[in-house]
């Protein structure tokens, strides 16, 4: 089932929640180099499907495989951030626990990426939402540069720089051979690589 | 719509469900006649005691609610690990079910005890080992149910029970043993452990009556509770599974 | 992998708590209060206050730590933290284990520690002799890493619960029972001239035993709890 370049594979994937079962039977491959929307109305299991692939929950049926070696970056909806440490201290936490890059300089351009270098030592309590969004983000530039991303709305509340800025990083990771999952509730202004849809469509019908 | 082959989901709990309900009519008549059994040599056929007189004799009740008290909650730990290890979904309600009876008997056990204490010792509580170590199992019991109640995701509610479960039965020797010895290190001259008197042939057999009694009833309160139990759970999946649109 | 996961945890709830000092020492003035409040309520006979201060000092120490465990975790899930140490930690059941002792040891230097070293204070309050006293830190200082092991582990069980502080208070403090048994045992013992050896190898023991045990079920109720 797996070949030697599929990123991730997933046959026969089903989820539940609570008493619900969200989606069964879901079979998935993912290739370097592809961003794959994941859509589907609210509830129906995006955000669920994304931490299953993280390793975050277990799926209720079938598999997950996972090319060796390749490390997942998951950037959930919630920003992970305290509002009382500072920009930089937030990014240095999370690139820690991790094992990202911790040298001061990747962290210095990936801040510069994400234009917060200005507000590098201001307490994350003081900044917008859509700031906050750019500091969860910021770690995808300190991450090993083959890995798997797992974004969850990650244009949520950014403005036109930001999504730019965003799509500009989703090119370059796509080029070099990372691959992407991601949900959006809006539109995807993502031109190259061309996003593939996965839409999930909620249980099979009895 | 019993009849409904959708209605339960897992193959276990409906043969459970079936079987259990034709038991329990009988361990009810068990229970009863054992029980009975159990009073009468307990209370009208063994021997005056030469020491406590006859209050000796509400051992009959605390003695064997004691037992069933412990043993149960080690029952009901030991079906909820199964249930999470296994995934199992009978286990787990199970363990829900023997919760409640285990702290019955707890209870039973604990105000026994103190009718007891009231003739031997002059007061209706006293600190010794056994009581105490009594109470902090009711607790335990109370903190397991307390804990399933307010998870709302009966899985996470279940695992999370097995857990504590299992946190706790092997806590029970160690608080047992604990307070045990806090209780040599502060004997007081006025308390002293009450023990049973010697057992003659028929208090034994009393004894063994009521146990056997208790299991009796234990068998067909659990057994009721795990069938409703289980109609309640399944009943919410058949809701759910049809009658939601995808 | 699991170095840069416990020092990370470690050092960041760390400096959380020296950005909001005055949130990390509300545990040690309840402390403060709560003892205070037995020789407003038992009179202020010295004898009296010297047989009941070793329980007294210990029962408060233990509720001191009780109600500030409620909130180990429940921060880090609400804002999304959580799931990203349990993401780092990896995803065997154990191998939360790192978050687990990480927030055990940061609740103790934040909780537990200031607490031992206090505790002379109080025992001067109660008239404890100096012996005494020593005894009532040694107990406590192998104490109240029983208690931040167990109240993280009440934390890591009640997550996101409704009324989850009481409820946790409810499962946990049966569970701390041998500890205060045998630490305030350990003072009077003291107080009244007999050896506390017994007490204190008892007391380490638990502490082994517990430091062995508790974090994997903590790392276990992390895993229910978020997946």
């Amino acid at each position: 089932m797996t070949e030697s370049s599929t990123v991730v594979a997933a046959a026969g994937l089903a989820c539940r929640r609570g008493e619900r079962l969200l989606f069964s039977g879901l079979d998935l491959k993912v290739l370097p180099g592809q961003v794959v929307w994941v859509r589907g109305a609210n509830g129906q299991g995006k955000t669920s499907l994304l931490r299953l692939l993280a390793g975050l929950a277990r799926p209720e049926a079938g598999r997950i495989e996972h090319l060796a070696g390749r490390e997942r970056v998951y950037v959930g909806h919630a920003n992970a951030l305290k509002d009382d440490l500072s920009v930089a201290e937030s990014l240095m936490f999370l690139s820690r626990l991790h094992g990202f890059d911790t040298s001061a300089a990747a962290h210095e351009q990936a801040l510069r990426r994400f234009g917060l270098h200005s507000r590098r030592d201001a307490p994350v309590r003081t900044l917008s939402q859509g700031q906050r969004r750019r500091v969860a983000l910021a770690r995808l530039c300190t991450a090993p540069s083959t890995a798997l991303w797992l974004l969850d709305e990650p244009f949520d509340a950014l403005d036109a720089q930001g999504v730019d800025v965003l799509n500009a990083v989703l090119a370059e990771h796509a080029a070099r051979g990372g691959s992407v999952l991601l949900t959006s509730h809006l539109p995807l202004t993502l031109s190259s690589p061309v996003p593939i849809t996965l839409q999930l469509n909620g249980p099979p019908r009895a | 719509m019993l009849a409904d082959t959708r209605f339960f989901t897992f193959a276990s709990p409906p043969r459970f469900y079936a079987l259990a309900g034709r038991l329990i009519p009988w361990l009810w008549a068990a229970t009863a006649l054992l029980a009975i059994a159990g009073l009468y040599v307990g209370f009208f056929q063994a021997p005056t005691d030469a020491t406590q007189g006859d209050a000796y004799r509400i051992i009959f009740i605390h003695v064997p609610a004691a037992w069933m008290s412990m043993l149960l909650y080690m029952v009901m730990a030991f079906w909820a690990a199964i249930g999470w290890a296994f995934n199992a979904r009978l286990a787990a309600m199970v363990a829900r079910a023997i919760a409640p009876t285990g702290a019955m008997f707890t209870f039973a056990a604990l105000w026994s005890g103190a009718l007891w204490g009231k003739p031997t010792w002059g007061t209706w509580w006293v600190w010794d080992a056994r009581l105490t170590s009594e109470l902090i199992l009711l607790f335990l019991y109370l903190g397991y149910m307390a804990l399933v109640n307010a998870i709302d995701d009966t899985r996470r509610a279940d695992q999370a029970g097995a857990l504590l479960a299992v946190i706790g039965s092997v806590n029970v020797p160690i608080i047992y043993f604990s307070v045990k010895w806090w209780n040599t290190l502060h004997q007081g001259a006025t308390i002293s452990a009450t023990t049973a008197p010697k057992m003659v042939a028929t208090m034994l057999t009393a004894m063994l009556l009521m146990t056997l009694a208790c299991w009796a009833y234990a068998f067909a309160v659990v057994f009721t509770r795990t069938r409703a139990v289980i109609a309640e759970r399944e009943r919410d999946a058949k809701w759910l599974n049809g009658a939601v649109p995808s | 992998m699991t170095a840069p996961v416990f020092s990370a945890v470690l050092v960041r709830d760390l400096r959380l708590a020296a950005r909001r000092r005055v949130d990390a020492l509300l545990p040690l003035a309840f402390f403060a209060v709560a003892v205070s409040l037995f020789p407003l309520g038992v009179g202020p006979e010295p004898n009296t206050l010297r047989q009941i201060a070793p329980g007294v000092l210990w029962v408060c120490a233990l509720l001191a730590a009780m109600l500030s465990v409620t909130q180990l975790f429940a921060t880090d899930q609400a804002d999304g933290s959580l799931e990203q140490m349990m993401l780092a930690a990896g995803s065997g059941t154990a191998s939360a284990l790192p978050v687990a002792i990480a927030k055990a040891v940061a609740h103790w230097l934040l909780t537990g520690l200031p607490l031992v070293l206090i505790a002379p204070l109080f025992g001067v309050m109660f008239d404890l002799s100096g012996r005494s006293i020593g005894a009532l830190c040694a107990s406590l200082a192998l104490g109240t890493p029983i208690l931040s092991l167990l109240g993280s582990l009440g934390a890591a069980l009640t997550l996101g619960v409704r009324n989850g502080g009481v409820l946790l208070i409810l499962l946990i403090v049966p569970l701390c029972i041998p500890a205060l048994i045998f630490g305030s045992g350990a003072v009077s013992a003291v107080e009244s001239g007999t050896s506390a050896r017994g007490h204190f190898s008892l007391l380490g023991a638990l502490f082994i035993a517990t430091a062995l045990l508790a974090p994997l079920a903590t790392a276990a109720a992390l895993r229910i709890a978020t997946e």
